[in-house]
């Protein structure tokens, strides 16, 4: 009989399919009968910007001085159709996101932070609300399937009009608001009895499909007697497709937000397992322009994952005339701030990983409309936070810019760049780094 | 009146209607025509030859009369405040759609989505409507005279919708508090919407209605049933799952 004690044994082994986090999926399932809810984009590693690299000047070209030549940031949205287009300073928006989801005062701060720096806020799902009005110098009202809230007047006074196809985290999939968000005032907002769930539609409830949304656009530019811009917003899908679509349907702007964008609450599965990253995206967005002629003449915004000037670069480097963010505006203003740790901790989570946004419970005061957590953000002091990270942004994407050469962050080109993964590689259409090679375009090393 | 140079149209006089040709005059001009209104004597307006274009009379806000004569497109009287619209033929996709107030009134057939997400104001159709007329509506009312397609009332918010024909299948998907009346059969209901009792309170808005539609004393109140929401979807519930 062996001595167990005296016996080599390997270590205990956990799956690599049946991960820690994979069981304690299986085993909230299993004791709640229901998928899991939460907000954010995709947390799963996907081939994204960080895959990238500027390869800045050489012997063939000469940079520009960082603190004395000029590098220009603006962009002009809505130049096709729109007797009014839209001037931003910076080539970052922030993206759509509604009171309901958010705070009023978070919705202040994003106005405040945007209007510091030139930019434009969007509303969400829920309509507009005075409060962001207010304090949006420019701002893009959503025209979503829902239709909560929509009115003349309010598309009127908005800036732009953004036709909601889909969103990154959730190509094919409505909002959702559960009971606890949906105060008096939202769902007055709404027309909806107060405390429900609420799901709001996938699709548009007067049109389907590309034709339709023609008559539609016409139908909007009527209305506000074609002076706002019209962009039409796609979930990454099918880029290539979903953007020639857009164009043919009569867009100034399209808008293509990859899978790592965030929504305020859907099923974890839909968010991790429906869409493609925005890297997949950009390049097949860029050449359904081309192909039509229409590059730089239907705009392009990018979103899903930007989080610092080189990812700006990067999705302008392969041809997006902006950006837009949403999930790292938030956390400018402070959302996942560790400072709330131990609050973080009592709802069973941490700084960093907190996406329980539906359950109206955020600390931070942003994805919440409970009074004294709302309070705790002040719209001043978050509106300044955020107006610094854009200026950050800003700054990032005009340094890499010079170092490129380049006078206007526009003139950033495919060029610029090279890969550092294969994938990347297939996926922006650029070579991979120390080689001439870009798979599915050519096979030399 | 601060109409394009080149709207071809005539004013008959202050009391006379005011007439646009679609054969030669164009849409934008006829719709900038009408949204430049404000404090205006020229309350009746005549549309000829529609044509079948989309967006006629789309996004007005004046307390004015229009009377279209011919079929029209789609997303006729979209959004429309305080006019009181006449279609004198057929409607494409969306008549209606989003109004806030005013009313519209098709003297003929609707296609789908009539009256679509319409927050007030009154649409009477007085032929049949196609599928999902009333989808997603928040407090517009909808008189049809005739039958109403497949998925009327798709979660309709507020409001009221009123059918002196049948419905077709799905009526009143996943309701929530819009309030539904039909004088025919029903070919089946949606998710969550369940028949409920006509009480007097009913039958008042049910007359109600049916006098704005300039149908007062002509339909008995007791042929009507009405429908509404069960509330059983409003909270997620897994064992509800199987009503998704």
């Amino acid at each position: 009989m062996n001595d167990i004690t005296n016996t080599p044994r390997t270590l205990p082994r956990t799956s690599a399919t049946f991960d820690d986090y994979t069981l304690s999926e299986i085993r909230r399932a299993a004791a709640t009968g229901i998928y899991d809810i939460r907000g954010a984009g995709a947390k799963r590693k996907v081939p994204h910007f960080d895959d990238l690299l500027f390869l800045g000047a050489s012997m063939s070209r000469y940079p520009l001085e960082g603190y004395r030549e000029r590098c220009d940031t603006s962009v002009v949205l809505g130049t096709r159709f729109a007797k009014k287009p839209i001037e931003l300073k910076i080539p970052v928006t922030i993206a759509g996101m509604s009171f309901g989801s958010l705070s009023a005062n978070a919705k202040e701060a994003l106005g405040r932070g945007a209007s510091a720096m030139g930019t434009s806020t969007t509303t969400g799902d829920g309509g507009m609300t005075q409060e962001e009005r207010g304090h949006s110098k420019t701002l893009v009202y959503q025209y979503l399937p829902s239709r909560y809230g929509m009115n003349p007047d309010d598309l009127r006074k908005a800036d732009a009009i953004e036709v909601v196809v889909g969103q990154g985290a959730k190509p094919g999939g409505g909002g959702m608001l559960l009971g606890q968000k949906i105060t008096d005032r939202v769902a007055k907002m709404r027309t909806l009895p107060p405390g429900i769930d609420q799901r709001s539609a996938c699709r548009h409830p007067d049109w389907t499909g590309p034709d339709d949304l023609e008559i539609k656009i016409g139908e909007l530019r009527e209305i506000t007697d074609w002076e706002k811009p019209i962009y039409v917003k796609v979930g990454a899908a099918r880029p290539y497709y979903d953007t020639a679509l857009a164009v043919k349907s009569g867009a100034d702007v399209v808008v293509v937000d990859g899978m790592q964008g965030g929504t305020a609450a859907t099923q974890d599965v839909f968010i991790e397992h429906v869409g493609i990253p925005t890297l997949a995206a950009v390049r097949q967005a860029v050449k359904a322009l081309q192909d039509l002629g229409m590059h730089r003449k239907v705009q392009l915004i990018v979103s899903g994952g930007i989080r610092n000037g080189a990812d700006v670069a990067k999705a302008l480097a392969l041809g997006a005339d902006a950006v837009a963010i949403g999930t790292a505006a938030l956390v400018a203003l402070g959302d996942n701030d560790p400072r709330y740790a131990a609050e973080y901790e009592a709802l069973g989570t941490k700084p960093g990983a907190y996406d329980d946004w539906h359950e109206g419970r955020d600390p931070a005061g942003i994805t919440t409309q409970d009074p004294a957590l709302m309070a705790r953000l002040d719209p001043v002091a978050a509106g300044r936070r955020l107006a610094n990270y854009l200026a950050v942004l800003t700054l990032e994407c005009q340094t890499i810019a010079r170092a490129c050469g380049k006078s206007h962050v526009h003139n950033l080109e495919p060029d610029d760049l090279v890969a550092l993964t294969i994938e990347a590689a297939a996926m922006a259409n650029v070579p991979l780094a120390g080689t001439s090679w870009i798979p599915g375009v050519n096979g030399n090393f | 009146m601060s109409a394009g140079t080149n709207l071809a149209m005539k004013s008959l006089g202050s009391d006379d209607a005011r007439i646009v040709d679609l054969s030669t005059s164009t849409l934008r001009e006829l719709n900038g025509a009408l949204h430049a209104l404000n404090a205006t004597n020229e309350t009746l307006w005549r549309v000829l030859n529609p044509r079948g274009l989309h967006a006629i009379a789309a996004g007005v806000d004046a307390p004015v009369t229009i009377e279209i004569d011919g079929h029209v497109g789609y997303y006729c009287g979209g959004m429309n405040k305080q006019a009181r619209i006449v279609v004198n033929g057929n409607a494409g996709v969306g008549v209606a759609e989003n109004m806030m107030s005013g009313s519209v009134h098709v003297t003929g057939d609707a296609s789908q989505a009539a009256g679509a997400t319409g927050n007030g104001g009154l649409l009477v159709i007085d032929g049949n409507a196609s599928a999902r007329c009333g989808i997603s509506m928040k407090g517009i009312d909808i008189v049809v005279k005739g039958s109403v397609g497949h998925m009327s009332a798709f979660m309709a918010q507020a409001g009221s919708l009123v059918v002196l024909g049948d419905a077709g299948e799905a009526l009143g998907d996943s309701l929530y508090e819009a309030k539904l009346f039909v004088r025919g059969s029903v070919a089946s209901l949606g998710a969550d919407c369940i028949e409920k009792e006509m009480r007097d309170e009913h039958r008042a808005l049910l007359a109600a209605k049916l006098e704005a539609a300039g149908l007062a004393g002509e339909v008995d109140l007791g042929e009507f049933r009405r429908y509404g929401s069960a509330r059983t979807l409003y909270h997620f519930h897994v064992d509800n799952v199987s009503s998704y």
